[in-house]
């Protein structure tokens, strides 16, 4: 038995070493003979997705289409927005990745000939494929509100996708007086990052309290629960006695309509009038997954759970948060954790081999103050077309753990950040 | 008597010791078994990244899987591992260990 497996192992070896010399005598013919993949979108998903492909089977001819030099990442960016880091923390570049033998293009992916199996580009070009990846993030749905535009972004900022956007939300914090009101608006679920409204509200209090003691924060929220909920209460009862007040949507806490000239958010109970405002609206898949068809009427991407290819157009695959995949929550991690998984199913694919049923796991850490984090973790499996969370795993925090415990899962969130960012972007 | 004993022995130990390093080599260059490659959102490659999770690469296997273990049965004090661990099977848990224990 022992003996047979070590035969096959030493085949397999000699054959992937012969394929190797093979490779290196023949660079010209060997260029994308493993098959070409183009990946559009270099965030946590695309990046990872790209250079897992190339790592795998250094044949592949991969390529990444990215239309910024500079990636903005939203981990942390709540840090960013009360104060707490600067944005130069959040940004990355392609030069890693591009070292590594992916050719990163900058453009902007702009049609795909699902049937003739290309991707034009804002730039000109046109990239064949064997396999299309999909990793666009989200896009706002600006006609989700009465009122709401991509103009009324830039007097009350979204500040979810990181960047200027982040930037503009601090600089409003830092110009509010002592005493202000900030309204958060809050979406109904599915939307990027479930915890992220309650994290900013949480460090939107740390930065008030100490800056604006007489201020308060109003979340206005589409729905009746969010992540990590009693986690968040019970810290914010501790640490911002008085300052958080949250209005779920069965007490009239969904935003129906805004009106700009007084910038005022309505809802069917109320108007409420801040001095900052947050509208985090609702959204759906980036752009890309509309013109390529591979959305449905909900707006994200159907997909097969254990290739990530999509349901609806064949030879494409998506992944992160414009995909649908099931209990997987939207978030880097799973970004990160799709990326690998679909990067060696498209590897086996081409290979002609069945792509092995695989196992995700997600880790989301979300701030409540500098030294206090909170998790909710999970461990996914495919499981009728869909990805769903293997049952007896997984979970929140522990309720009422002393602060020794939050300022150790705090100091394990700042490492996650800086090894996952290692994994995407670094050398 | 003596001396042939201890050669057989010696050949019965130096079989498993070969096949393991084959099955290693051959490892870092397949697949990951599934699962494995969630890991690593975390799990740092080397000790440049400043980060108090600890390395998964090149550990011996043996020790990740009681770690694995003993964060499943609640033995060992977690943050986050005991909620993931209990998403692993033993054979899961293995797998992944082996394949960790493999790459440089």
């Amino acid at each position: 038995m022992r003996r047979t497996v070590s035969r096959r192992t030493i085949l397999k070896t000699a054959l992937t070493a012969g394929a190797a010399s093979l490779a290196m005598r023949a660079p010209a013919i060997s260029q994308g003979a493993g098959g070409r993949v183009v990946v559009v979108g270099g965030g946590f998903g695309g990046a990872s997705c790209a250079r897992a492909l190339k790592q795998a089977n250094p044949a592949l001819s991969v390529t990444l289409v990215e239309a910024e030099s500079t990636y903005t990442a939203c981990p942390f960016s709540n840090a960013v927005v009360s104060g707490l880091r600067n944005l130069r923390a959040q940004q990355f570049d392609y030069s890693a990745v591009q070292a590594g033998g992916v050719s990163v293009v900058m453009s902007a992916a702009t049609a795909v000939d699902a049937s003739g199996k290309s991707v034009a580009l804002a730039n000109g070009a046109r990239l064949p494929y064997d396999r299309l990846v999909l990793s666009p993030g989200i896009d706002m749905r600006w006609d989700s509100l009465q009122g709401y535009s991509e103009a009324v972004a830039d007097i009350m900022p979204h500040a979810w996708k990181a960047g200027p956007q982040t930037m503009l939300l601090r600089r409003q914090l830092e110009a509010m007086p002592d005493g202000g009101l900030v309204l958060i608006s809050a979406p109904a679920n599915p939307f990027r990052c479930p915890p992220g409204p309650y994290e900013r509200a949480s460090l939107i209090a740390y930065y008030l309290k100490s800056n604006k003691p007489n201020s308060k924060i109003l979340i206005l929220d589409g729905k009746d629960n969010f992540s990590k909920q009693s986690l968040f209460e019970a810290a914010w009862k501790e640490l911002y006695p008085g300052m958080i007040e949250w209005v779920p949507l069965s007490k009239g806490g969904k935003v129906t309509a805004i009106d700009t000239s007084s910038q005022t958010l309505i809802t069917d109970f109320a108007r409420h009038k801040g001095a900052v405002t947050n509208i985090i609206p609702a959204q759906k898949a980036g752009r890309i997954a509309d013109i390529a068809g591979v959305g449905d009427r909900t707006g994200w991407c159907p997909i097969d759970p254990v290739t990530f290819e999509s349901k609806l157009v064949p030879n494409i695959h998506v992944i992160g948060d414009a995909s649908i995949a099931g209990a997987m929550p939207k978030s880097a991690f799973s970004a990160n954790a799709q990326a690998k998984v679909c990067a060696a199913a498209i590897v086996a694919l081409l290979a002609g081999e069945k792509p092995a049923a695989p196992l995700l796991i997600n880790t989301c850490y979300s701030m409540v103050a500098p030294d206090y984090a909170i998790s909710v973790a999970g461990v996914y499996q495919p499981a009728n077309g869909l990805l769903t969370e293997f049952r007896g795993s997984g979970g929140v925090s522990r309720a009422n753990a002393p602060r020794s415990e939050r300022s150790l899962e705090a100091a394990y969130a700042e490492g996650w950040f800086r090894t996952i960012t290692n994994e995407v972007f670094g050398s | 008597m003596t001396a042939a004993l201890s050669r057989t022995a010696r050949h019965l130990i130096s079989i498993p010791v070969v096949s393991v390093m084959l099955i290693g080599s051959a490892l870092a260059a397949t697949p990951a078994p599934a699962g494995a490659t969630s890991c690593s959102g975390c799990h740092p490659p080397n000790a440049r990244v400043g980060t108090p999770v600890p390395q998964l690469v090149g550990q011996p296997a043996s020790q990740i899987v009681a770690a694995m273990t003993a964060f499943r049965a609640g033995a060992r004090p977690a943050t986050v591992m005991d909620r993931i661990a209990k998403g692993f099977s033993e054979a899961e848990t293995q797998a992944i260990a082996d394949w960790y224990a493999a790459q440089k």
